[in-house]
C-alpha cells in the first residue's frame, strides 16, 4: 500500500521527494530542486540542479546572477518531467509570472503542491489550473475568514479617485518589487491611467524582465531627479520598505498606499502609517483557498504555511482529512 | 452608504487635517441630500444610535458561522466591528445596499427585536467597508479621528463661495439633520437659516499670543484692560427663555456633566467666563477640575467633592438684547452687574488688575499677588474699545502666558510620526536622573514631546536618532543615553501634577522641545527632584 507521505514529506529543508530524490522550493541548498516560482523565500540560489518554467529561471538569474544553481532545467506548462520514477509537472499557480503548481505523479497517486496561488484573473500571469489529485498540498498565507479580498480593479479606482482628490500630493504606492508591482501597474493601464508611472529603482529589472515577456508596462520613469512638484498628482510605485524611509522625502506630501492582502486589516495599516490601503493579493484569499478545496475534494488536504489551524478545521468540518505541515522559512520576502 | 463608509474609512487612516478637510468637504459637495445631511450629523456626533450592544453582534455572527473560526479572526483581528465587517457570511438573495438615510429612517420606528432583523439585513447587503462603517454607528461612536469642529469647518467651504465657520457654530444648535436648509445657503439656492433660537451658542472671540518684541512699543497701555488667564476651559453659559446651557469653547454641550453650574443660572443672558473648581472662592488645580470632565453624568460625591463654577469674564447677551456689539468696557459694566445680580457662589467675576504702565504689569506678570493670580497662566489684555468678535481678530485680544517652567531632559526614545512625518523618528520621549536600585544614577522617562523644533532640526534629531539607536521595537527605537554620550533637550512646560500613570511620579502640562542641547553632556540635565522642588513649590502657594 502506497501512503503519501512515502513520495512527499516535510524535512527542514523543506518538502522532500525521496522516489525522486528532489525538494519543492527548498529554504536551503540541495543536490535537486524543483521552484514553483521566483520569490525569495522559496526560490533560493545555491542549489546542484533547478528545475522551474523558463519565466522562474529568468527571474532567479536576474535576482541572483547567471550562476544561481549548478544545472537548469526550463519545463513548459502542462510538460511532463521524470525525475527518477517520479514524473513532475508544473501547471499555473496564477501568483506571479512563471508561478507553477507542482505536479507529482507515481505509482498511481497524485499530489498538487499549489505553491503560493489564487484564483482570480492576473493580467501579468497565466490562471490557476485545478488538478485533481490524491493529496492536495496548499499554502494559506490569508487562511482567516477576515481575508475576502476585494476586487482589484475597485481599488485601483479608489486610488484614481485619490489622486483626482489631492492633485497637490504624489501617491507613492508600495508594491513587492516581484508581481505585485508589475500587476498594479498594469491594472493601472487597464483603468486608463497612461501618464508615465515613476518606479524605485530597485524595481527596475524586474520591470525590464516582465516587459521582455511581453507584459506591457507602458511609459515608466525613474522616480529621481526632476523638482519635488513635478510629482505632484504623480503615482510612484516603491518596494514597500521605501515609503516609509528617507527616501520618500523627495515627494510632495505624498498619500502612502500599500497594495497588499494585509492591508484588508486596519491595524496593519496603521501600524505601517498606510494612509490608503489598497488590497490587491497575489494570494488566495479566504474563499478562494475553500472554494479550491471544495472543487478538487482530495482525499487529503496538507497545508504547508500561514494560518494553518483555521483552514484545516474548515477542511475537517466539509469531510476532508487535513493536516498541517507548518514549514518554516516562508513568507519573509514576499508577505502579501 | 458606500460614499460614506468610504468616507470614515480614509478619514480613520488619515494623520493631516487638511487631508481631513479635503475628504469631508468633496464628500458634501457630491453627496445628494438627505444623505450627506445625515453623514454630516453622524460626524458631529449628533447622531447617535444604541441600536446594537456588541453582544448582540457576536450572537449573530457565531449564528451564521464556527465560532472557533470566529474566534481566531476576532483574535487576530482585535476588534469587534472591523471582524464581523469582514467575517460576516452573507446570505443569499441579499437586498441592494441601504443609503444612510434609509438607515435612520427605519430605525427611527422599529422596534428592539425589528431593529436587530434590519441590522442583519443591511449587513447582509453591504460590503466590508460598509458594514464596519454600519456597525461603528450602530454601537455608538465612530471615532474616526474628525472634531466636530473640523466637520462644521468642512461645510463652511463646500460652497463656491465660503462662509467663515464661526457663522456655522452660530447657527448650528438652531439647526436639525439633515440640514437641507444649510445646505441650500451654502450652495447659495438658499436664505442663511435663523439662528433665532434660544440657548443657541455664540462663537468665541480668540485671543493672539502676545509678541513682547514688537507690540509693546505699538500699544498705548492705557487702551488696554488687564486680567489673569485662569487654568480651567473657557466656557459659555446661557440662559434664554428659561433653555440653559453650557459649552465649551467649540461649542459642545457639557449641560448635562456641570448640573451645579447650569443650575447657578437664574438671569436670563450669555456669559463667556472659566470654568473652574472653586472652594470658598478659591480656585483648586487643574487635576480638580479633571474629576469633572469627560464624564456624561456626575454623582453626588462628584458634585460635593469637586464643586464647579464659573469665573465670568464676558456678557455676550443680556435678555433679548445682543451685548456683542457693544465695546469691552460697556460689557464689563454689565457684566458687573449681571454676576452681582446672579449672587451665587457657582459664579464669580473675574478681577480686572489694575495698571499704569507695561512695566508695571509685566512686574505683576513675574511675580503675582497672593492669591488665585499665583496659580494663573498669564494675562489677558483687551482693549477697552473692542466688540466681542467670533475667531481670532489681530489686535484687540493679547494672551500672554507665564513664562514656561523649563527642565535639560536626555532623550530615551524616538517613535515614527504620522502623515507628513511618517519617515522621520519625531516623537520623542525623554529623561532625567533618578536614584536606580543600588543607588545608581538612573534616567526615568518623564514626558514624551512631538514639537517645538523647525523643520530642519528635526532632520538632524532624526539622523542622529538613527545613529544612536540601541534598539528597535517596531515604530520605537532607544537611543544612546548615558552621562557622556546622548542628547540633551531644555523641555519648556507650563505646569506639573502627581500621576500614578507615571513611573517617575510626575506628569507635565504641554511639553515641548524649547532647544535642543547638543553642547551638554547627558549627565548633567537634571534630577527628579528638580521636578518635585517645582511642584511642591506650586502646592504650597
Amino acid at each position: 500500500m502506497i501512503r503519501p507521505q512515502d513520495l512527499l514529506c516535510p524535512k527542514p529543508e523543506g518538502l522532500y521527494c525521496a522516489p525522486g530524490d528532489f525538494y519543492i522550493d527548498p529554504t536551503r541548498p540541495v543536490a535537486r530542486a524543483v521552484i514553483t516560482h521566483g520569490h525569495a523565500d522559496h526560490a533560493r540560489a545555491g542549489h546542484g540542479a533547478v528545475l522551474a518554467t523558463r519565466e522562474t529561471l529568468n527571474i532567479m538569474a536576474e535576482r541572483y546572477g547567471l550562476e544561481f544553481a549548478g544545472t537548469t532545467q526550463a519545463a513548459a506548462y502542462g510538460e511532463a518531467v521524470a525525475r527518477d520514477d517520479v514524473e513532475v509537472t508544473l501547471v499555473p499557480a496564477g501568483h506571479v509570472l512563471g508561478s507553477a503548481q507542482a505536479v507529482v505523479r507515481w505509482k498511481g497517486l497524485t499530489m498538487v503542491v499549489s505553491g503560493d496561488y489564487k484564483r482570480r484573473r492576473d493580467p501579468t500571469c497565466p490562471a490557476f489550473e485545478p488538478v485533481p489529485c490524491d493529496v492536495f498540498i496548499s499554502e494559506a498565507t490569508f487562511g482567516l475568514p477576515v481575508f475576502r479580498h476585494p476586487d482589484d480593479r475597485e481599488e485601483i479606482a479608489r486610488l484614481l479617485r485619490s489622486v483626482a482628490q489631492f492633485p497637490e500630493r504624489s501617491h507613492l504606492v508600495g508594491a513587492y518589487a516581484l508581481g505585485k508591482a508589475q500587476r498594479t501597474i498594469r491594472l493601472l493601464r487597464e483603468a486608463g491611467w497612461d501618464a508615465p508611472i515613476y518606479v524605485h529603482g530597485a524595481l527596475e529589472r524586474l520591470n525590464a524582465l516582465y516587459e521582455r515577456h511581453g507584459i506591457d508596462l507602458g511609459p515608466l520613469a525613474p522616480a529621481t531627479g526632476g523638482k519635488k512638484d513635478d510629482f505632484a498628482g504623480q503615482i510612484i510605485i516603491a518596494p514597500p520598505s521605501a515609503t516609509q524611509d528617507r527616501w520618500s522625502r523627495r515627494f510632495p506630501d505624498p498619500v502612502t498606499a500599500f497594495a497588499s492582502g494585509w492591508m484588508q486589516v486596519r491595524a496593519r495599516a496603521r501600524q505601517r502609517g498606510v494612509e490608503l490601503p489598497l488590497v490587491i493579493s497575489d494570494h488566495a484569499d479566504w474563499d478562494e483557498l475553500t472554494a479550491t478545496v471544495d472543487e478538487l475534494r482530495p482525499g487529503e488536504l496538507w497545508i504547508t504555511h500561514g494560518r494553518e489551524e483555521a483552514l484545516a478545521r474548515w477542511a475537517e468540518m466539509h469531510g476532508v482529512p487535513a493536516r498541517a505541515l507548518a514549514l518554516v522559512g516562508y513568507e519573509e520576502e514576499d508577505d502579501g | 452608504m458606500r460614499a460614506f463608509a468610504e468616507l470614515l474609512d480614509r478619514l480613520s487612516l488619515t494623520a493631516s487635517r487638511n487631508a481631513k478637510l479635503t475628504l469631508v468637504r468633496d464628500y458634501l459637495r457630491v453627496t445628494p441630500d438627505p444623505e450627506r445631511g445625515w453623514a454630516l450629523a453622524a460626524l458631529t456626533g449628533d447622531l447617535r444610535f444604541d441600536a446594537a450592544k456588541p453582544a448582540f453582534i457576536r450572537r449573530a455572527v457565531e449564528a451564521r458561522m464556527d465560532p472557533q473560526l470566529f474566534w481566531w479572526s476576532y483574535d487576530y483581528v482585535g476588534d469587534l466591528a472591523e471582524t464581523v465587517a469582514l467575517v460576516w457570511p452573507a446570505r443569499p438573495g441579499a437586498n441592494r445596499e441601504p443609503e444612510l438615510s434609509e438607515v435612520v429612517d427605519a430605525l427611527r420606528g422599529a422596534s428592539r427585536a425589528e431593529v436587530q432583523t434590519l441590522i442583519e439585513g443591511w449587513l447582509d447587503a453591504l460590503q466590508p467597508t460598509g458594514r464596519w462603517a454600519l456597525l461603528k454607528l450602530m454601537t455608538g461612536g465612530l471615532r474616526v479621528g474628525l472634531t466636530a469642529r473640523l466637520a462644521k469647518r468642512a461645510a463652511a467651504v463646500m460652497g463656491a463661495e465660503p462662509v467663515p465657520a464661526a457663522e456655522i457654530e452660530e447657527l448650528w444648535h438652531a439647526l436639525h439633520a439633515p440640514y437641507e436648509d444649510l445646505f441650500a445657503w451654502l450652495e447659495g439656492r438658499g436664505e442663511r437659516p435663523s439662528s433665532e433660537n434660544p440657548g443657541r451658542f455664540r462663537p468665541a472671540m480668540l485671543a493672539q499670543a502676545i509678541d513682547e518684541a514688537v507690540d509693546f512699543a505699538k500699544l498705548d497701555p492705557a487702551d488696554y484692560a488687564a486680567e489673569w488667564k485662569w487654568d480651567g476651559i473657557r466656557v459659555q453659559a446661557v440662559n434664554e427663555r428659561g433653555v440653559r446651557r453650557l459649552y465649551t469653547r467649540t461649542g459642545d454641550d457639557i449641560s448635562k456633566s456641570f448640573p451645579d453650574v447650569v443650575g447657578a443660572l437664574d438671569a436670563e443672558g450669555a456669559i463667556d467666563g472659566e470654568l473652574l473648581v472653586m472652594r470658598d472662592g478659591k480656585v483648586a488645580s487643574f487635576a480638580d477640575l479633571q474629576q469633572r470632565l469627560n464624564r456624561k453624568t456626575v454623582d453626588a460625591k462628584a458634585l460635593a467633592n469637586f464643586p464647579a463654577a464659573i469665573r465670568a469674564y464676558d456678557l455676550l447677551a443680556e435678555g433679548d438684547e445682543d451685548t456683542r456689539v457693544l465695546p469691552f468696557a460697556e460689557r464689563r459694566k454689565r457684566l458687573e452687574a449681571f454676576v452681582a445680580k446672579e449672587a451665587s457662589p457657582r459664579i464669580d467675576l473675574s478681577p480686572v488688575q489694575p495698571f499704569e504702565t507695561w512695566a508695571e504689569i509685566a512686574a505683576l506678570r513675574a511675580d503675582p499677588p497672593a492669591g488665585d493670580p499665583q496659580i494663573a497662566e498669564g494675562l489677558m489684555l483687551k482693549r477697552w474699545d473692542s466688540i466681542y468678535e467670533a475667531g481670532r481678530p489681530k489686535g484687540p485680544w493679547f494672551k500672554w502666558k507665564r513664562d514656561p517652567l523649563l527642565i535639560d531632559a536626555v532623550l530615551m526614545y524616538a517613535q515614527r510620526g504620522h502623515g507628513k512625518r511618517s519617515s522621520f523618528y519625531s516623537d520623542y520621549t525623554f529623561g532625567i536622573w533618578t536614584d536606580g536600585d543600588g543607588g545608581a544614577r538612573v534616567l526615568t522617562p518623564v514626558g514624551k514631546a512631538y514639537f517645538g523644533f523647525t523643520d530642519e532640526e528635526l532632520k538632524q534629531i532624526d539622523k542622529y536618532v538613527r545613529d544612536n539607536t540601541i534598539e528597535r521595537f517596531g515604530p520605537v527605537r532607544s537611543v544612546r543615553a548615558e552621562p557622556h554620550h546622548g542628547l540633551v533637550f531644555e523641555v519648556a512646560f507650563e505646569g506639573l501634577q502627581r500621576s500614578t500613570r507615571h513611573k517617575s511620579g510626575v506628569a507635565m502640562r504641554f511639553p515641548r522641545i524649547n532647544r535642543i542641547r547638543w553642547d551638554k553632556p547627558p549627565g548633567e540635565a537634571d534630577e527628579l527632584a528638580t521636578l518635585e522642588r517645582m511642584l511642591a513649590r506650586m502646592e504650597g502657594r
